[in-house]
């Protein structure tokens, strides 16, 4: 099932006098992994709560599933929206299999499925335990089988893997591949790009409640403009460089011999084919999500 | 009423509805035995006796346990966050505030009607009592409850006004102070000093009202002639022109308003 799921234009959120969100546009369409990343407050979260219809924007329209989610009558799209918040916060005099039957029916689901999604998300063996006696990860396990209770096909996940192991982490990854191939968009928020690398096909990163960049992981790289360095080393006379021939014109040294070079993407080919035989330990440094995400929120682009 | 089902379950676990009743039952028993012992040559029966000390005890209680259950009910949610989650779900705020009142009403009722029923049992097992004082009973612990209902409704008012939870329980027992004690000795000071020339019995009587633990006491304690006897209040009910139909009419009104008005606050609330 494809088509739009979220709709936002010209979105801001206000506050009092400060904007959390400003000018905002965001098309989300089913079968989309979204990675949403920013600071602490740069309106992440208060994005969600306006898709979730907790916050009503203050100006600009919102559209989930067709409908104005913070309308009385959106509880049929509200069916069909699953909600990881951050810190996710539950009942903890309740047990883990209570708290689920609790949210089904709220969503009126058939609580019978309730314990294969305890499975699915690997606490079924604590499922009668009290909520209060679990981790910080058997908590967001549970979290994210009340947000997948009912097939959402929309699935927002607020910092989903952060306190988690990366063990729990990969398999939070499985589960969301999984719902992603149903059909259902994923938007999954975080403070770090790098967190999301490879598990999202699509990434809008926040700063200072605006949209900075909106793109796959490449395109955000080609916008980012950082040119992929060329490092190695030579094993005599680094002097040379400074006042050598011509060949080393651009290279600047580091440290006791060892140079870099920064060029376009194109040009490492014909950069890497001019070496000498006697460069060792040729590298080619492409700049890391982390580097990436900076460069969008010093907002260099 | 799944939300309901839940505060219910939510209470039951962490003892309140035991404690509760435990703690009514206790005050009720002592009174009745303690408060019924020296009547025993009067003409007035133990259940009547009891009653009045139950009725005096509950404007004190009642107020306080259902105050405590509810200031915490939509402040607390959110500031703990299980609120922004609950209303991902597809249910309405006005379901969520009618859910928690049924609930919590289930609670404060079940804490009322056994407590004060083992009371009442027990007296009847101890000796003979007349039907008619055990209708008396009977409406008092509905009324009970019905001002159970009102503080719940002024708790949630309270809980959907303020920012954290702590304001709310401060705020919570400000209230508890006004109705229960400061409001009844300001009326009494006015009426001392004012010696009749302004406060007529009208004025009085619309003055009672706007408190639901006075509206709650005049229902009681003049609902019948054996407890208004006992009760030294003979004709004060007829004199004050209030009928019982009136006084529930206010209570009832002092459920809707701050209900209502919890609703619309907790509508326009952020999470």
């Amino acid at each position: 099932m494809t088509g739009e799921t979220v709709v936002m234009r010209g979105v801001a959120r206000r506050y009092g006098r400060n904007e959390a969100v400003r000018d905002l546009d965001l098309t989300l369409s089913g079968g989309e992994c979204v990675g949403l990343v920013g600071h602490n407050g740069a309106g992440k979260t208060t994005l969600i709560k306006m898709m979730l219809g907790l916050a009503r924007p203050s100006s600009g329209s919102v559209l989930v599933l067709g409908e104005d989610p913070a309308a009385g009558a959106a509880a049929r799209a509200r069916r069909e929206l699953g909600y990881l918040p951050e810190n996710v916060a539950l009942h903890p005099s309740m047990t883990g299999a209570e708290t689920l039957a609790f949210y089904a029916r709220l969503k009126r689901q058939p609580v019978a499925r309730n314990a294969a999604l305890l499975e699915r998300v690997g606490i079924a063996a604590a499922a009668h335990r009290r909520v209060g006696a679990y981790s910080k990860g058997m908590r967001q396990r549970l979290g994210l089988a009340q947000a997948l209770l009912g097939e959402p096909r929309v699935l927002l996940l607020d910092e989903p893997t952060s306190g988690l192991d990366p063990a729990l982490r990969q398999s939070f990854y499985e589960i969301i591949r999984d719902l992603r191939r149903g059909g259902a968009m994923v938007l999954l928020s975080s403070h770090a790009l790098a967190e999301l690398e490879g598990q999202v096909d699509r990434v809008v990163v926040m700063n200072q409640g605006r949209k900075v960049a909106d793109g796959s992981i490449a395109d955000l790289r080609a916008l980012a403009a950082i040119q992929p360095r060329i490092r190695l080393r030579l094993p005599r006379a680094p002097r040379a460089v400074a006042n050598g021939p011509d060949a080393w014109a651009g290279w600047s040294s580091i440290s006791e011999g060892v140079l870099e070079l920064s060029c376009e993407e194109s040009e490492v080919a014909s950069a890497l084919r001019g070496l000498p035989g006697a460069a060792e330990d040729i590298e080619i440094i492409r700049p890391s999500l982390d580097e990436l995400y900076a460069a969008f929120q010093k907002g260099a682009p | 009423m799944i939300i309901a089902g839940k505060e219910l379950r939510d209470g039951m676990r962490n003892r309140w509805v035991l404690a509760t009743t435990a703690l009514l039952a206790a005050l009720a028993l002592t009174l009745a035995f303690l408060g019924a012992a020296p009547t025993g040559s009067v003409k007035v029966g133990a259940l009547a006796v009891t009653i009045v000390s139950l009725s005096s005890l509950t404007i004190f209680l009642v107020p306080l346990i259902a105050l405590l259950l509810s200031y915490d009910a939509i402040v607390g949610e959110v500031e703990r966050g299980t609120m922004a989650l609950l209303l991902a779900y597809p249910v309405a705020r006005w379901q969520v505030v009618l859910g928690k009142f049924a609930g919590h009403l289930g609670i404060l009722g079940f804490a009322t009607a056994v407590g004060y029923g083992v009371a009442g049992l027990a007296l009847q097992l101890a000796g003979a009592e007349d039907p008619g004082a055990w209708i008396a009973f009977v409406a008092m612990i509905a009324s009970s409850m019905l001002l159970g209902a009102v503080f719940i409704a002024i708790g949630y008012f309270v809980s959907a006004l303020v920012r954290d939870r702590g304001a709310a329980g401060g705020v919570a027992i400000g209230v508890w102070l006004f109705f229960v004690l400061l409001y009844d000795m300001a009326l009494l000071g006015v009426l001392v000093a004012d010696h009749g020339q302004t406060v007529t019995a009208d004025v009085l009587n619309a003055l009672l009202l706007l408190n639901p633990t006075d509206a709650y006491r005049l229902l009681n304690l003049t609902a019948s002639p054996d407890v208004s006897g006992f009760a030294g209040v003979v004709g004060l009910g007829a004199r004050a022109g209030l009928s019982p139909a009136v006084l529930v009419g206010a209570l009832a009104a002092w459920v809707v308003a701050p209900l209502a008005a919890a609703t619309a606050l907790f509508a326009r609330r952020q999470v």
